[in-house]
């Protein structure tokens, strides 16, 4: 019987390394998803406001389907079905060949359209928040609607979004777990390898769950910083 | 008169021109494109239509759809229990209280659902003989019941956290106007801090029924057969796509039927706050 210290220490007998490998993978993923995540919401959210009804009813639409299909089976969905895909490409252009998407990249699409889907709604509610002579100030200073979006609306939008945003990055963090029924060795599967072997799970999974708090704590800190500074040139009024 | 109309039609604001701007056109090849991806589905699901495994899978999905909505609204009408006396303790002064409940919420929300479900369903095997010893080891034996179990603490964090929420959105004046009127606390709360509380609450709680819903797929990770269960092993038997398109549709169409029954319900009862 190994006590728990051993179990979780760094080395051969102990699981801490291959956990931190886990950890590492986790948090890669989620930073290589973050910022095509928020890309894509912000375009949709500017679909989404834009006076131009077609464009509206398109954003609505990925948002609907993307918020409504449970996380799990979006993931299962881009898995198994973009290999399908690829394959029928594929084979029309050299038969014989096969095509596969590896879990992390599945992964990192799956996660970037439910994060998108959902940073576009915060996204839409601070383009709400900013009043029309913004904009309409803008253009008569001369600015383009490219260089107004950029220069005058965009730096007010981060920060009305960010507290939204700063939300949806901690749930981005935790729906990494998802990842692991496909295979990735992430956090929770590396714990589940190592609670099968030494048959400790309570302990394992028990540490997986504090080893996400620990980055939603060290996530927050992060977020502190980054609302100072982006609040500190806030307008006193 | 001819003069007058003439001035008139001088004055007039030219019609905006409505042409075919960047923007109309890009929403147009978008929405070109969803439909063309919903056509494709449409396709794609009839050539691959196969009575026989209708026929063999259909009543899978209709019982599988049945397990996932009684677990919700199992593990919803549970936490929503627990969370009454969670929220209690967040809003109370006592330090050791409030702190207690800050933890179990903080858990709860912090880490992943899947990550708690494993923590149940693996993790009670390490306490099988305190658990045989209560007499509970049966009842963890089920996959089923260990869902219920980690989804009720998970949602009851949830839940107490929308139920303080709305109370603390309540304005003190109206405690103090109660207590003027000479209610006591558990009559303030029922009578008066509740009803209005609970309007702010249901578009969070819609939004908690909903997650609960989606959430519920990982059940089929630890093999309970609900509906993405069910889609697992249909697909692990046939290799046939359409199990998962099936699947999508039918979360899709549960998650859209609730969201405008939580719109509806809301326009219905806050119709006396609009003027």
């Amino acid at each position: 019987m190994q006590s728990a210290l051993t179990l979780l220490s760094w080395g051969p007998e102990g699981w801490l390394d291959d956990i931190a490998a886990g950890v590492f993978v986790t948090v890669c993923l989620a930073l290589a998803t973050l910022p095509f995540g928020l890309t894509l919401g912000f375009f949709v959210a500017l679909a989404k406001q834009s006076e131009e009804p077609s464009l509206r009813l398109a954003g609505n639409i990925y948002t609907t389907i993307f918020r409504g299909i449970p996380e799990l089976l979006t993931l299962f969905l881009i898995f198994f079905g973009i290999p399908l895909i690829l394959q029928y490409i594929v084979r029309l252009v050299s038969p014989g060949t096969s095509a596969d998407v590896n879990s992390f990249v599945a992964g990192m699409i799956a996660l970037c359209f439910i994060f998108s889907s959902y940073s576009s709604e915060v996204f839409l509610s601070a383009f709400r928040a900013i009043p029309k002579g913004q904009y309409e100030g803008g253009y008569s200073i001369g600015l383009s609607s490219g260089q107004t979006m950029r220069l005058i609306v965009l730096p007010q939008l981060i920060r009305i979004a960010l507290p939204g945003l700063a939300n949806l990055w901690l749930i981005l963090l935790k729906d990494t777990a998802l990842v692991s029924a496909v295979g990735l060795n992430e956090i929770l599967r590396q714990s589940g390898v190592a609670a099968r072997v030494t048959k400790h799970a309570f302990l394992f999974y028990g540490f997986a769950g504090l080893i996400y708090l620990l980055l939603a704590i060290v996530s927050s800190f992060g977020i502190n910083a980054i609302e100072r500074a982006v609040g500190g040139s806030e307008v006193k009024r | 008169m001819s003069l007058a109309t003439d001035t008139l039609k001088v004055d007039r604001p030219p019609p905006p021109a409505r042409g075919w701007s960047r923007q109309r056109i890009l929403g147009h090849v978008l929405v070109g494109l969803w439909i063309a991806l919903g056509i494709g589905v449409v396709v794609y699901l009839v050539t691959a239509w196969n009575p026989e495994f209708f026929q063999k899978y259909a009543p899978g999905y209709i019982s599988g759809l049945g397990i996932t909505l009684l677990l919700v609204a199992i593990s919803i009408v549970l936490g929503a229990i627990l969370s009454v006396p969670i929220a209690y303790a967040r809003m109370s002064n006592n330090p050791i209280l409030s702190g207690f409940a800050y933890a179990y919420v903080y858990f709860f929300r912090g880490t992943p659902l899947l990550a708690q479900t494993f923590l149940v369903y693996y993790g009670v095997g390490s306490f099988r003989p305190e658990l045989e010893m209560v007499g509970l080891w049966g009842f963890f034996r089920e996959a089923f019941n260990c869902a219920i179990f980690a989804f009720s603490l998970n949602t009851a964090a949830y839940q107490a956290e929308i139920l303080r929420g709305a109370i603390e959105s309540v304005p003190r004046g109206q405690w103090e106007g109660a207590a003027s009127l000479g209610l006591h606390k558990l009559q303030t709360m029922w009578k008066i801090i509740l009803p209005q509380a609970l309007i702010v609450a249901l578009r969070p709680y819609g939004n908690e029924i909903i997650l609960m819903i989606k959430g519920s797929a990982i059940v089929a990770i630890i093999t309970v057969y609900d509906l993405m269960g069910i889609t697992r092993l249909t697909y692990a038997r046939t290799f046939d796509f359409q199990s998962y398109i099936w699947a999508a549709i039918i979360y899709l169409v549960i998650v859209e039927t609730l969201r405008h029954g939580v719109e509806w319900i809301e326009r219905r009862i806050t119709i006396h706050l609009h003027r």
